[in-house]
């Protein structure tokens, strides 16, 4: 059985919020809008989003990591939030496990919100129904699109590639490859919830830079024995 | 969490119509049984159509809470799933009964079914009145469990909840089914009233369990589980929106921490009490008036606390709020 999911690399994630305005973009002028803006030129702009990055300084100053962190429906394969709903508008498609909410049943009475631990559905204060991340339900599909655009609008346009996108049963899939070797997790494991959507961890990363990278053999400028800009260490020493 | 007052409404209106019920037909399983007097017809009609009115408030309040009160009867649809649901069905069904119970005696309209061996009469009203029980304990159960069974807020998710409900309900009918029998010129205010002093003293015992279990909780998740990251330093610096967000909206009373302080005190004295002390004194109706209102306040303030002292798991998220 398929569930489909994100695999979010908070190695990789520069918290630009390029994944937030284009979730919005797309999911405002498609199946799933309008996600209503209130205030939104005032003092408090304040509307309805999907995905949301926020940001965590973690240590103690001055060994700190900032960490930015997207914050999105983790698709739960045992959501909480779907057999509290009262109408039915809120359910788990059982092809691809993505979980929805049926805008024509919902009687915005906000019970799912209690009954979801990471507080990811935020109720439209204009539309006055529930709304959620879709996963982009209605372009993952749609055959009218290039293959490789296929895709949900958060992944495509984060610029360093830290969301991805797949089959997280299929044990072959890049995020379930990518969730193994990586050490994906999942949020709030004590909850239950069994969420589909992972995080991948920060990692020590050591770029390996070679002298040669840094002094062009064929500059004109350089002077044998002193390295032309004050602010490069000396050829000589040794980098890693 | 954000106490909603169209719950706050629903939950105590309704609580005190199937308390009246509950009182009504209490008094007249006594009669039936030959403890007490049975009271005139008029005496149980009017008082069932007093609680049909409560419950029929409650249910307008519940509208307000909805964003699509238009769609309301689509939440009958997942009984199977939903205590909401459950609470959307028993609620109209209760309503109905107590409105055949109150009709019953009102049209004087009582067919004996069966005598009991000791020869007490089972009419019509009696076999209402038995229903109408059950499904008032269904309602109660229901409208609890709604809270009880979302086990992420743990301070709702124990049986004390649905305890607090069925007793605290009660005690609020009871104390109003005392009020309705001393105005309405019947010798059973006693009755009632002393009945609304037990429940009323069981409720502070199991209102106080649960202040006293609440108060020791440990959450269950912690800003490091709800990130993944497993360092005992983190900071928030961002919540991921300027003006706010429905997140920061929804899930936070918004209220100071001396307001925490201080209606805690205030719904224990109303509730339980002031109730206490003037079911205890004396049973004429202006006192019995006051003890009801006096209790009703109460209730909407410990509603009003029940909701604000759940500590949504969510709130991790958002550090720099509440």
């Amino acid at each position: 059985m398929t569930q489909l999911a994100l695999v979010i690399d908070l190695n990789v994630c520069v918290g630009c919020h390029a994944c937030v305005t284009n979730c919005k973009q797309w999911n405002t002028s498609g199946s799933a809008g309008p996600l209503t803006d209130l205030n939104p030129y005032e003092a408090y702009p304040n509307g309805t989003f999907f995905n949301r990055v926020q940001t965590f300084e973690v240590g103690c100053y001055p060994q700190t990591e900032t960490v930015h962190f997207p914050k999105s429906c983790l698709h739960c394969e045992d959501p909480p939030c779907v057999p509290v709903c009262p109408t039915g508008a809120s359910y788990k498609r059982k092809e691809d496990g993505i979980v929805l909410v049926d805008y024509d049943k919902c009687i915005g009475c906000k019970y799912c919100t209690w009954a979801c631990p990471y507080g990811m559905r935020e109720f439209d204060e204009e539309r006055k129904v529930m709304t959620k991340c879709t996963l982009c339900v209605d372009r993952i599909y749609d055959e009218t699109k290039p293959e490789a655009e296929r895709k949900p609008s958060c992944v495509l346009a984060c610029p360093p590639g830290a969301r991805l996108f797949g089959d997280v049963h299929d044990p072959e899939s890049a995020v379930s490859v990518a969730i193994r070797e990586r050490g994906g997790y999942t949020l709030m494991p004590e909850q239950g919830t069994n969420p589909a959507n992972h995080y991948l961890p920060r990692r020590k990363t050591t770029l390996a830079v070679h002298k040669d990278e840094l002094y062009r053999s064929g500059n004109p400028h350089k002077i044998d024995g002193a390295p032309f800009d004050q602010n490069l260490p000396p050829a000589d020493e040794e980098l890693n | 969490m954000k106490p909603a007052f169209s719950v706050i409404f629903l939950t105590t209106l309704i609580g005190a119509g199937q308390g009246l019920f509950l009182a009504l037909f209490t008094q007249q399983s006594y009669a039936v049984f030959g403890l007490l007097p049975l009271q005139e017809d008029a005496f149980y009609g009017f008082g069932s159509l007093l609680a049909l009115l409560l419950l029929i408030a409650g249910l307008a309040a519940s509208f307000f809470h909805l964003g699509h009160p238009e769609r309301a009867w689509r939440a009958a649809a997942q009984w199977r799933t939903s205590w909401l649901s459950r609470e959307v069905i028993a609620l109209p069904a209760f309503m109905g009964i107590v409105f055949l119970y109150g009709m019953a005696h009102l049209l004087a309209y009582r067919p004996l079914f069966v005598i009991l061996p000791g020869g007490q009469p089972i009419d019509l009203s009696v076999v209402l009145g038995s229903i109408g029980t059950l499904l008032a304990f269904a309602l109660f159960a229901c409208t609890a469990m709604i809270y009880a069974c979302l086990r992420f807020l743990r301070e709702w998710h124990t049986p004390l909840t649905i305890v607090n409900f069925i007793l605290l309900g009660s005690a609020s009918g009871f104390t109003l089914a005392a009020l309705y029998a001393a105005l309405a010129g019947s010798d059973q205010a006693g009755f009632f009233a002393g009945w609304a002093f037990i429940i009323t003293l069981l409720g502070l015992l199991n209102r106080s369990a649960t202040l006293w279990r609440n108060a020791r909780l440990r959450p269950t998740s912690t800003l490091q589980t709800a990130i993944g990251i497993k360092h005992p330093r983190i900071a928030q610096k961002s919540q991921g929106a300027m003006g706010g967000s429905f997140n920061t909206r929804e899930f936070f009373h918004g209220k100071s921490a001396s307001f925490i302080r201080t209606i805690k005190p205030a719904f224990l004295a109303l509730t339980f009490g002031a109730p206490l002390l003037l079911l205890a004194l004396s049973h004429s109706a202006a006192l019995l008036g006051a003890a009801f209102l006096l209790q009703y306040a109460g209730l909407l303030a410990e509603r009003w606390f029940f909701f604000a002292e759940a500590n949504h798991p969510q709130n991790l998220y958002y550090q720099t709020i509440g």
